[in-house]
């Protein structure tokens, strides 16, 4: 499994993925971690359901005014010595960060954890332009060895077991002692610092992503556990951040808000360990810090999500709670998806910015259940916005033949209350006859794909309707 | 057109707005000046000496260790105390904070003090933090010739001073005290919010201290 599946095929893939144990029992992890290391630290703050609000009312206000607060932003950090690249796209973002390498006789490139370069796909284009960038974030290490890509935004390598990242590890660090011991993951931990601290100090350039990005002062910021993303932007001469234009946010007051849901809602600490901010390239008296500082901007559709029904999704915060708390990404995993973002939020954002006709199946990998909005830190309405897609697969001719018929044959005979009425009675009254003493089914025409996993139990008494008219309508 | 413009152009057109519309410019002008507060956590709104004891609890509950002393001049022997206490070799490095640099260093014989940002080679760095903050533990650094940002992520471990009195109960104030000291809408290149010692969950979500940073965090509290 990796990065080479396709939202397109994602029936397969989940097909694939549920028969995959290994996957399974890595995944299963994010009970006893993430999730329930977000119930305590939402416990342990009283004022959460208000930041919730507040977090959500801070980005409405910055998405309703964003292109004043992007071109302050930009004003800022000219103002601080940095630079600022516009990318509508992902093809001019890769350019323009290969021009600024380039332009620096850059052969060594360090990362920080970022999706939006996997959004764009960063790392393949740098590759094939003569440029190996190295991914530094342990998680993001593992997998580049792997050949894969992140099955989690922000926990990359949770699809991945101890004895996966020795076997990488062994491969990848020839020169090292090959008796030596990887059984645990702290021995796996000190491998990767001591290689990777090699790289940090000899790379020209570092790349990072952006949490935040900050109109009041002209800062970028991001919100790490490792330091990796500091040692990747404070040693090379260069620091390149890349980050989506709704990353923007007013003031530091705004930032302090937000930060307190963003750890919480990600992996239940309350804060990261390193919150950074950076503006501009070092001052004159600096004795550290990376002598240029670019920021590119990235719109890549965001542009057109706002004031349509998706705008309310420029909210995300990448935090991963929704995918924490899907019932399908906890069955699956990541790569199923087929995207660069994984889960509810993933399943909402890929269709705008990789459009429906590769992602319609994206939709329907939801049981609508609500989980994810209900710990969503900016209160997106994920299934409301599942729906939308839903809809606009319909109307387009994307949904597949069989469940059309269904629909069709929903609408004809709900459209016939009559009809109806007698239909379900018969059905009802059918399937009690079917299932006898058990009162379950195992096998039902036309729901092979429920009775296949599980018995379908059979209807008790009558119908809703009928119930509803014996009752007398209170 | 350029992409600036096309992707200004764009997102007026979606919002339907106008870039030079007077109350929006208003609005942006008023949110940026005015930097309202807004949700502010009541946990840290405490006397001065319950603050620093918040301060020094939500340290240790992410795996810092503090320790308090009385006075400034007391930091060499602490920090010669700590280094003794790791069973590492007495040596430090430092930027040239004045406040580090006026202490009696000569007090403790054995400990090699260097002065300025790390290339890699030290095991200990020290650092001077402008603030602490009691709601999560947190030490807040700014960058520049006084407390070099390398010396906060590349030693094996990092001692940071705070002053008890530069404790504060939230964020939002150590906003205040930075606009203070920089200028409204100014910040030094690096500003370092550091929340217990480096870590990482990548391999199996097993939590393991030590990732690229700091393997260890040691706050001395002043006062």
């Amino acid at each position: 499994m990796s990065g080479s599946l396709t939202s397109s095929s994602f029936p397969k893939n989940a097909s694939a993925a549920l028969a995959n144990p290994p996957l399974l029992k890595a995944i299963a992890h994010i009970e006893e971690t993430l999730v329930s290391g977000r119930r305590r630290a939402v416990d342990a703050l009283p004022e959460f359901e208000a930041l919730r609000d507040a977090g959500r009312d801070i980005k409405a206000h910055t998405l309703k005014h964003i292109d004043l607060y992007l071109e302050t932003f930009e004003r800022k950090v000219v103002e601080a010595g940095g630079f600022v690249h516009w990318a509508a796209d992902a093809a001019e973002a890769n350019r323009i960060i290969l021009e600024i390498c380039q332009a620096t006789g850059a052969h060594r490139v360090t990362k920080g954890k970022s999706m939006i370069t996997e959004e764009v796909g960063l790392n393949a284009f740098l590759k094939e332009n003569g440029i190996t960038p190295v991914e530094t974030d342990l998680g993001e290490y593992i997998i580049q060895l792997r050949g894969e890509t992140p099955s989690h935004i922000i926990a990359p390598a949770v699809h991945v077991n101890k004895e996966q990242v020795a076997a990488d590890f062994r491969r990848a660090h020839a020169d090292l002692d090959p008796t030596r011991n990887l059984d645990e993951p702290v021995s796996l931990l000190a491998e990767a610092r001591g290689v990777l601290r090699e790289r940090f100090l000899s790379a020209d350039v570092g790349i990072t992503g952006a949490n935040f990005l900050v109109a009041e002062t002209g800062s970028t910021v991001i919100v790490t556990n490792e330091g990796n993303g500091d040692l990747t932007q404070i040693l090379p001469k260069t620091h390149i951040v890349l980050a989506s234009i709704e990353k923007v946010v007013p003031t530091l007051e705004d930032v302090a808000t937000i930060m307190r849901l963003l750890a919480r809602s990600a992996t239940g600490q309350e804060m990261s360990v390193y919150t950074t901010f950076s503006t501009g390239p070092r001052r004159a008296d600096d004795p550290d810090g990376p002598e240029a500082f670019h920021v590119v901007l990235l719109d890549n559709g965001r542009s057109a999500m706002l004031g349509s029904e998706f705008e309310d999704m420029l909210r995300c915060i990448r935090c991963g709670a929704c995918i924490n708390h899907c019932p399908v990404y906890r069955s699956i995993g990541g790569h199923a998806y087929g995207s660069v973002y994984p889960g509810p939020m993933g399943s909402v954002l890929t269709p705008s910015l990789q459009g429906l006709e590769k992602s319609a199946h994206l939709a329907n990998a939801s049981t609508l259940c609500g989980r994810c909005e209900s710990v969503c830190p900016m209160r997106i309405p994920l299934p409301k916005m599942l729906r939308h897609w839903r809809e606009k697969e319909f109307e387009r001719h994307l949904t597949p033949k069989k469940a059309r018929f269904g629909l069709a044959a929903w609408r004809f005979l709900a459209a016939r209350p009559r009809l109806y009425g007698v239909a379900t009675r018969l059905a009802a009254w059918s399937l009690a006859r079917l299932a006898g003493k058990d009162g379950a089914l195992g096998q039902v025409p036309l729901a092979g794909g429920w009775t296949r996993w599980r018995d379908l139990p059979a209807p008790e008494g009558g119908t809703f309707r009928t119930e509803w008219a014996k009752r007398g309508r209170k | 057109m350029s992409s600036r413009d096309a992707i200004l152009g764009r997102i007026r057109r979606s919002l339907g707005a106008s870039g030079v519309d007077a109350t929006r410019l208003a609005a942006v002008r008023h949110r940026l000046t005015e930097t309202p507060v807004n949700v502010v956590p009541a946990r840290g709104q405490l006397p001065a000496a319950e603050r620093v004891e918040l301060f020094v609890r939500k340290a240790s509950d992410i795996f810092a260790t503090v320790a308090r002393i009385d006075h400034r001049d007391d930091i060499p022997a602490a920090v010669a105390d700590y280094l003794r206490g790791r069973n590492l070799p007495q040596a430090i490095r430092r930027g040239e904070d004045p406040r580090l640099a006026g202490l009696p260093w000569q007090r403790e014989a054995q400990l090699a003090v260097a002065i300025g940002p790390s290339a890699g080679q030290d095991l200990a760095g020290l650092s001077y933090a402008d603030a602490g903050v009691a709601e999560t533990g947190t030490v807040v650094l700014t960058s520049g010739v006084n407390n070099p940002t390398t010396l906060n992520f590349l030693p094996d471990h990092h001692i940071v001073v705070v002053d008890a009195s530069t404790v504060a109960g939230d964020y939002e104030t150590v906003w205040a005290d930075l606009r203070r000291r920089f200028g409204a809408g100014a910040m030094p290149r690096t500003v370092n919010l550091v929340t217990g010692p480096s870590r990482s969950a990548d391999i199996e979500e097993t939590l393991l201290l030590g990732a690229h940073g700091p393997r260890s965090l040691h706050i001395l509290v002043v006062g």
